[in-house]
């Protein structure tokens, strides 16, 4: 059977680990909502002596590559401390999945933002989180590099497709080096909305194309 | 490879009726030559007359004159003329003001939004929750300036029929001309020329279990459309190229093996699939009840993927289509789920079903069961749904 996925991928699909809600979590965090597409759900047990990850799972509304990040990133993430966790990266998950398609980078991002919204919310609740710092221009950069060039599975930063950022009170400003009619601009310009909005400061998100 | 797959999906493409293939077969390998005028060599001449005859069947099913049909490779390319070839015979003439739906299909949207890249002004009619054009608001926006009126005859998605013959009066009654596609709906909807007040109307065989790439558009007598393609002189100087007489003879093969009969028998089985799906919990039916095409059905599954449906049916062995945005091409939701008011929830879970000559009376219970058990086991690892 022809797929774009690889026998991984749709062994993980089929049957997914580490599903489910987790009633007596320790934290839990949301990525995604049902207007922009995909959701993913991720609850996490801690070992408060350890800082380990006792037990973790994950709840898909997504496509098959989407599933089947969140099977693979909970189960890397198990036994973990919270720091290690922290720095596992979309590319460690697409590789223990034998590689993902490009045009499917965006879906499986967002287990790997799950994962670590959900480690964000057990330092929030802990205690652990330093102060509130406004946003600034690294600060979107960065979090652009979670946004998924569908043409080349790459992030907008690393494709060189940011032309400009501007940040100015509460207002941020993305220029893609992409014409308007661009096959993914309308993708593109919802995928960085939803990255940058939830920036505590953030009250508008503008994205521009050049053409 | 499965013993046998259930086929759903044909309204995106059907298998070839074997009786088409026998049909054409002739025309690959005996007469195989390209048409040429009554001065040219014999097997030349007997190419053309074939060819002037599947033109003769192919309008018969629309009412037309044989002179008011122009063969073209599909529905993309007659849907392509249509627009184009109107804008540029009456751009400068008459006006730059194009009026169409927020529902077309591919061809025509992208046309329309070439036009305006070129300076055309293009008005998008407002639509009803099932998809049917807002026929007061129509006849408003058809203004002295406006070149052509194209709505489809019925969608590819969600199945509406519009009222083709209500909008061809309004046409008629301000001047403009109308184009209708009715890739979905021809032979399967009846559709007479005589009948409704539609200029062109723009026709395809790969929807009716005739061969890929041929297809064609109904031009009325006298309407002025001019050729946007350069070539040489074919097909009344319209469409230039070699001519697909193998095709065209299986695309009015492929127009006669179609019955009222057979339609009918359509229609039951997408009412049984419809009111089968319907009792699944959290679903709805995408399109009109009652106006819509016969072998279509449309159903949204909320708090399920639309793609992770689609490929534990294809694990099963079923094939269907959906209007998520993880299949789609260019990762939008479906335009027409959106178009009639619907979130980017009800585009993700939207299932479409086609129904073909080839299905059977037990694909309907077998593909309602399949889908009962993959959107339950999709829901039991969703986190919608569960308060």
């Amino acid at each position: 059977m022809p797929l774009p996925y690889s026998e991984l991928v749709m062994e993980h699909f089929r049957h997914p680990h580490n599903v489910g809600r987790m009633e007596d979590a320790d934290a839990k965090a949301m990525e995604g909502s049902p207007a922009c597409g995909d959701m993913v759900a991720v609850y996490l047990k801690v070992d408060p002596e350890t800082q380990r990850i006792s037990d973790v799972s994950f709840e898909s509304y997504g496509c098959a590559s989407n599933i089947a990040t969140g099977s693979i990133i909970t189960d890397l993430a198990k036994g973990k401390t919270l720091e290690e966790a922290k720095h596992i990266s979309w590319q460690e998950a697409s590789d223990a999945l034998g590689g993902l398609p490009p045009i499917k980078a965006h879906c499986s991002v967002l287990a790997v933002d799950g994962l670590r919204a959900a480690i964000q919310n057990y330092e929030e609740r802990h205690g652990l989180v330093k102060e509130r710092v406004p946003t600034t221009v690294e600060e979107v950069r960065r979090r652009l590099k979670h946004v998924m060039n569908p043409v080349t599975g790459l992030d907008l930063v690393r494709t060189k497709l940011v032309q400009d950022i501007e940040v100015a009170d509460g207002k941020v400003r993305v220029v893609v080096d992409l014409p308007a009619d661009h096959q993914f601009a309308a993708n593109m310009r919802e995928e960085i909305a939803e990255k940058i909005e939830p920036l505590w400061d953030v009250k508008e998100v503008v994205v521009e194309f050049t053409e | 490879m499965f013993e046998k797959i259930v086929y759903l999906d044909n309204a995106a493409a059907t298998r070839l009726d074997e009786r088409v293939l026998e049909a054409m077969r002739p025309y690959l390998f005996d007469l195989y030559a390209v048409a040429t005028s009554q001065f040219g060599y014999s097997l030349g001449v007997d190419a053309r007359d074939a060819l002037e005859s599947a033109r003769g069947r192919v309008a018969l099913a629309l009412g037309a004159k044989p002179e008011e049909f122009v063969f073209t490779s599909g529905d993309t390319e007659a849907s392509n003329m249509a627009l184009k070839g109107i804008a540029l015979a009456l751009g400068e003439k008459k006006g730059r003001h194009i009026v169409t739906s927020p529902l077309e299909d591919f061809p025509v949207l992208y046309s329309a939004r070439a036009l305006e890249k070129q300076g055309f002004r293009v008005t998008y009619l407002k639509v009803d929750e099932t998809g049917r054009v807002d026929l007061d608001q129509l006849r408003d926006a058809l203004t002295p300036e406006t070149i052509l009126l194209s709505v489809q005859a019925a969608n590819q998605e969600i199945g509406t029929l519009q009222d083709v013959k209500a909008i061809g009066e309004i046409a008629r009654d301000k001047g403009v001309l109308f184009h209708t596609d009715a890739t979905h709906a021809f032979t399967r909807v009846p559709l007479d020329v005589r009948e409704v007040g539609v200029d062109l109307v723009t026709v395809s065989a790969h929807t009716i279990h005739g061969p890929k790439g041929v297809g064609g558009l109904y031009v009325r007598e006298g309407t002025p459309i001019r050729k946007w393609m350069d070539g040489g002189f074919q097909e009344f100087d319209l469409r230039p190229g070699v001519e697909n007489i193998p095709g065209a003879i299986g695309f009015a093969e492929a127009v006669e093996l179609v019955t009222p009969d057979e339609t009918a028998r359509l229609q039951g089985m997408r009412d049984r699939l419809i009111e089968r799906l319907l009792k699944v919990p959290q679903t709805r039916l995408n399109g009109h009840p009652l106006y819509r095409l016969p072998h279509n059905a449309n159903i949204s599954f909320r708090f399920v993927e639309g793609e992770s449906l689609l490929l534990h049916l294809d694990m099963r062995g079923f094939a269907v289509s959906t209007g998520s945005a993880c299949f789609s091409r260019s990762l939008e939701a479906s335009h027409v789920i959106l178009g009639i008011g619907g979130d980017h929830e009800r585009a993700h879970g939207s299932v479409r079903f086609t129904f073909g000559r080839f299905n059977q009376d037990e694909d309907v219970e077998a593909v309602a069961g399949a889908l009962e058990e993959v959107v339950t086991e999709l829901r039991r690892i969703s986190p919608l749904g569960k308060e």
